[in-house]
């Protein structure tokens, strides 16, 4: 099955962030596609290189980008929510005159119609949050 | 309709369910952010109003102690994105004191019951 999978809280804060993690995990493993993940709301924190979890604790940011580079993921963060909360890529750096970009490895920004095309072209679109 | 579904020029049923207040955090905000930009998609768009959600389309918000901005009025200009279908969950009006009269915009009041049985309709349920 083709999974699209959106992502609506923030890592550490709440466990939707992991949940989405575990299932995406899991539905590579047993075989399933998955279209792509779409970070919204608060879940654009997720895409942040500058999380720097207590060395006992899971890293979910450098979890997501393992992930995406063994499995080719398309881990797309939405512009309008990472705008709000300083979730910058080198051009969105660039445009709005930032001395930083953040985004992680495999982390892409783009805008809330990538969420709508993942609706569209998968089987299910599956919503982790509150 | 859903013949096409996964195809190209597919066309989908879309819910979008809105449960929380407008203001205290940025659900009902970035939620109809994603209406308004998925109706350039042309698909078979619906909005349901439930639990605290219904407060969303409450007449007379008046934002300015909170300094955020009332969006609101943002709902009645739906209707221009072909975004026609608005339903709001009656025991949740209800038991909020609220009537249609209250509300910025025509809507379809319909039992829990009923908005289950539109759910079971959607190929895609995205809830705020």
């Amino acid at each position: 099955m083709k999974f699209g999978i959106m992502v609506n809280e923030g890592p550490y804060t709440h466990q939707a962030a992991d949940t989405a993690y575990h299932f995406v995990k899991a539905a590579l493993d047993k075989g399933h596609e998955i279209y792509r993940v779409f970070f919204y709301h608060d879940g654009v924190n997720n895409g942040t290189r500058l999380t720097t979890p207590p060395q006992d604790d899971r890293n979910i940011v450098e979890r997501w980008s393992k992930l995406a580079e063994e499995h080719g993921l398309d881990l797309v963060v939405c512009v309008a929510a990472a705008q709000r909360r300083g979730i910058v890529d080198p051009d969105e750096a660039k445009r709005h005159g930032k001395d930083a970009d953040n985004i992680a490895p495999g982390f892409r920004i783009s805008g809330l119609g990538q969420l709508i095309e993942a609706g569209i072209q998968s089987d299910r679109l599956v919503v982790f949050g509150d | 309709m859903s013949e096409e579904m996964g195809g190209e020029g597919a066309v989908k049923k879309f819910m979008y369910i809105n449960r929380k207040a407008p203001y205290g955090t940025i659900y009902a905000l970035e939620s109809l952010e994603v209406v308004l930009i998925g109706a350039a998609f042309d698909q078979d768009v619906s909005l349901v109003f439930m639990d605290d959600g219904v407060y969303q389309l409450k007449k007379g918000q008046d934002t300015g102690g909170v300094d955020m901005k009332n969006f609101s009025p943002t709902y009645r200009a739906l209707e221009g994105y072909d975004v026609e279908k608005l339903y709001v969950e009656k025991e949740s009006m209800e038991a909020r004191g609220l009537t249609p009269d209250d509300l910025v915009v025509p809507v379809e009041v319909k039992t829990s019951g009923e908005i289950s049985a539109l759910m079971e309709e959607q190929d895609v349920i995205l809830s705020f």
